[in-house]
């Protein structure tokens, strides 16, 4: 075992796709803002931006130009090196799980058969729940770092409505476990591709997931540790620049990201309905997935943002009775009767 | 060298010096951070010798739950520099003396255990991590204590529920 | 006769009279398990948000698109001339009289000879300024004004980043000649 005895093309062929699936979330970040502004706009009748380019396509460009050439301040009395970690560990984090989402099935290109997922752990959901519960991070060491009261006491909301959610969304997700027996993404979509979708068999599971996905995101109706004007901003208060910036872009990156983990768990990944995909040639099968994982997880992108425009914010109170009296023993009970079940037909 | 050894020795030493500068840090938030580093570095170890379920473990139950916890209570309570209370010189050094003698018996315990003894760790073949072995060792072979340690759990959980209901 | 005074609560709300009969009362029953789920309530505001995707939403793009304006708009003050081309505007003073928010202010002068074809009267304005700061748009200078002279056309003042922007004067507010420049007086002059 030494050093150099690499598959140098299978670290080349990583390297690659890491670099493709991360611009291609900085991409689709990107006109998360502008879709959620057309959004927003076409449920409150109005156009929306429409100036910037045919339809307002450019619109992301100018708001990133905005923001790239506002003037960046770190305030006198912070603590500068945590001030800058903050928002970095807030991408970092939300880059992160892309890794082990599997965008496709196999692709079959000069003569090598690319996987279309950087990473098949066997402990795939792990790994998205350990990325999750490291992004709190980026919200309390920015909070922190401000050296502000304000932003210390919306760093902290955030900070404990990531955690209180966080174990309703592993209850609902052990009951998932039980159905796959298996923690590795890939598998539990090529177990959809053979039977039915998880939603089928999990459709309380997917809802508590769900829910908890919206305040994981840090989205309406649980956007309380960001609520603009009402509670005086929030972690990122005295942010500025493209600093401001990556904290609002790694929100839109873990937007996208929980969406295609949504996809994968309960909507059957990459597999395309009433299609047997073993038919088809390998390469067509793989782009033929890869559009039908995009088309769900845009769905589920417009769906964060069909709530955000319909929904209320929640009081404080209201989010954590929410998330400790609702959500959690409704997660147990369904991961208790999933139990029953999964042993009854066992046995 | 190889691969392993290189990451070994790098996370070796990364923990290392971060559980250090956990100790010399002034800031009880940097020390916390360093804290999260340490963590960081054994799942790194975790991870090298093929134990991914442990590895992952540690970071969602330590880095990601407690140490958070942790940064709650040193954030709120505003530790600086100026609170901290002087210790003299002397609590210092009989700290060291003391420390540095729990360190050398656990060292020579380790080194002269019969168990451990003409071992090496396996690297990347080891199952004993993997969550299939892990949980067949847990529910088979130690399925009492564990279950005794999820009643203590459960009856921590109610004491919590207890104190924190208002009567 | 009966008088109509509420002897309590419940009476006053009968003799309280719906003026449009769109109104709806409370519903202040406690609420049953299904409405303590919550979720029907969700799902029937998602579908009234996800309705209104599909309207027509009621903006105008404004420099391509403007508002239609009713024949009576008040907007912008025009000074305006006679067939010939020649001012009307005699800087009699009425209008400055007249103005409620005392906006416009004017210097008159003689007409000398060989201005004939300028100024259809003897005196004029020399200098004629609105500050449209102050004007309200009521057009009760129009109204006093027993020439003809000056009248509030169909476009409104443009945004400005200074005040001295706003004083209008008699370059800005004149009409241009319908002799010599047929076309933009058509157009300055609009519909009326």
């Amino acid at each position: 075992m030494t050093l150099l005895a690499f598959d140098w093309i299978f670290l080349i062929e990583k390297l690659v796709l890491i670099v493709i699936i991360i611009s291609v979330s900085l991409v689709i970040a990107m006109y998360e803002t502008y879709a959620e502004r057309k959004v927003a706009a076409w449920i409150q009748d109005r156009v929306g931006p429409d100036r910037a380019g045919p339809w307002g396509i450019l619109q992301p460009l100018a708001d990133g130009g905005k923001l790239f050439f506002k003037e960046e301040i770190i305030p006198n009395s912070s603590n500068k090196f945590l001030f800058v970690l903050g928002p970095c560990l807030a991408m970092l984090t939300a880059m992160m799980t892309c890794a082990v989402v599997p965008w496709s099935s196999k692709l079959e290109l000069f003569g090598r058969s690319i996987d279309m997922q950087i990473a098949d752990i066997n402990i795939g959901i792990l790994y998205v729940f350990g990325v999750v519960s490291m992004g709190v991070y980026g919200i309390m060491i920015g909070g922190w770092a401000s050296n502000n009261k304000f932003s210390l006491m919306a760093a902290l909301r955030g900070a404990s409505q990531v955690i209180s959610y966080e174990l309703a969304m592993g209850l609902s997700l052990i009951a998932l476990l039980m159905l796959t027996g298996s923690l590795s993404l890939k598998t539990i979509v090529e177990q959809q591709q053979a039977g039915l979708w998880n939603i089928a068999y999990q459709p309380l599971g997917f809802l508590l997931f769900f829910v908890c996905a919206l305040a994981e995101c840090n989205r309406a109706p649980f956007d309380l540790p960001e609520a603009e004007s009402e509670l005086n901003m929030g972690y990122h208060q005295e942010y500025s620049s493209m600093k401001l910036g990556f904290y609002l872009f790694s929100e839109y990156i873990n937007m996208f990201i929980s969406s295609a983990i949504m996809a994968t768990l309960f909507f059957g990944g990459y597999d395309v309905p009433f299609l047997d995909e073993s038919k088809l040639a390998v390469n067509v099968a793989a782009i033929v997935g890869l559009v039908a994982l995009m088309l769900k997880i845009f769905f589920f992108i417009f769906l964060f943002m069909w709530v955000r425009w319909t929904l209320p914010r929640f009081r404080y109170d209201q989010l954590m009775r929410v998330g400790w009296k609702n959500m959690i023993p409704l997660a147990l009970a369904n991961m208790i009767i999933t139990a029953a079940v999964v042993l009854l037909i066992k046995k | 060298m190889g691969t392993a050894q290189i990451l070994f020795w790098s996370l070796t030493a990364l923990a290392l010096i971060s559980a250090i500068m956990v100790l010399v840090s002034k800031n009880p938030v940097y020390s916390v951070l360093w804290l999260i580093v340490v963590f960081f570095a054994i799942s790194g170890h975790y991870i090298l010798l093929n134990a991914q379920f442990l590895a992952i473990v540690n970071l969602i139950v330590y880095a990601g739950a407690i140490m958070v916890l942790f940064l709650f209570v040193i954030m709120l309570m505003n530790l600086n520099t100026e609170t901290e209370p002087q210790k003299s010189i002397w609590m210092k050094f009989f700290g060291v003396v003391a420390g540095g003698l729990l360190l050398s018996f656990f060292i020579s315990f380790v080194i002269s255990s019969a168990d451990l003894k003409g071992k090496s760790a396996q690297l990347k073949e080891g199952e004993i991590g993997l969550i299939k072995t892990l949980g067949k060792a847990l529910f088979n072979d130690y399925v009492i204590p564990f279950e005794i340690a999820s009643i203590l759990f459960l009856s921590a959980m109610v004491g919590a529920v207890v104190i924190g209901k208002k009567d | 006769m009966q008088t109509l005074i509420p002897h309590n609560a419940d009476e006053s709300r009968r003799m309280m009279q719906s003026l449009t009969n769109r109104a709806k009362p409370v519903d202040r029953r406690p609420m049953n398990f299904v409405d303590r789920l919550y979720l029907p309530a969700v799902l029937k505001g998602m579908s009234i948000t996800f309705g209104h995707i599909f309207k027509k939403p009621p903006t105008i793009k404004y420099p391509e698109q403007t508002r239609e304006f009713s024949p009576v708009f008040r907007g912008l003050h025009v000074l305006n001339r006679d067939e010939e081309g020649r001012e009307r505007c005699t800087a009699c003073g009425l209008c400055a009289v007249a103005c409620p928010a005392e906006a416009i202010t004017m210097e008159a002068a003689e007409r000398e000879p060989g201005e004939e074809n300028l100024y259809r009267e003897e005196k004029y304005a020399a200098r004629y300024e609105i500050n449209m700061l102050r004007c309200i748009f009521c057009g009760l200078c129009e109204e006093a004004c027993p020439k003809d002279a000056i009248y509030l056309s169909e476009t409104f003042a443009p945004s400005n980043f200074a005040r001295k922007g706003f004083i209008y004067g008699k370059k800005d507010l004149l009409i241009p000649n319908p002799v010599t420049q047929p076309e933009e007086y058509a157009k300055a002059k609009g519909k009326r």
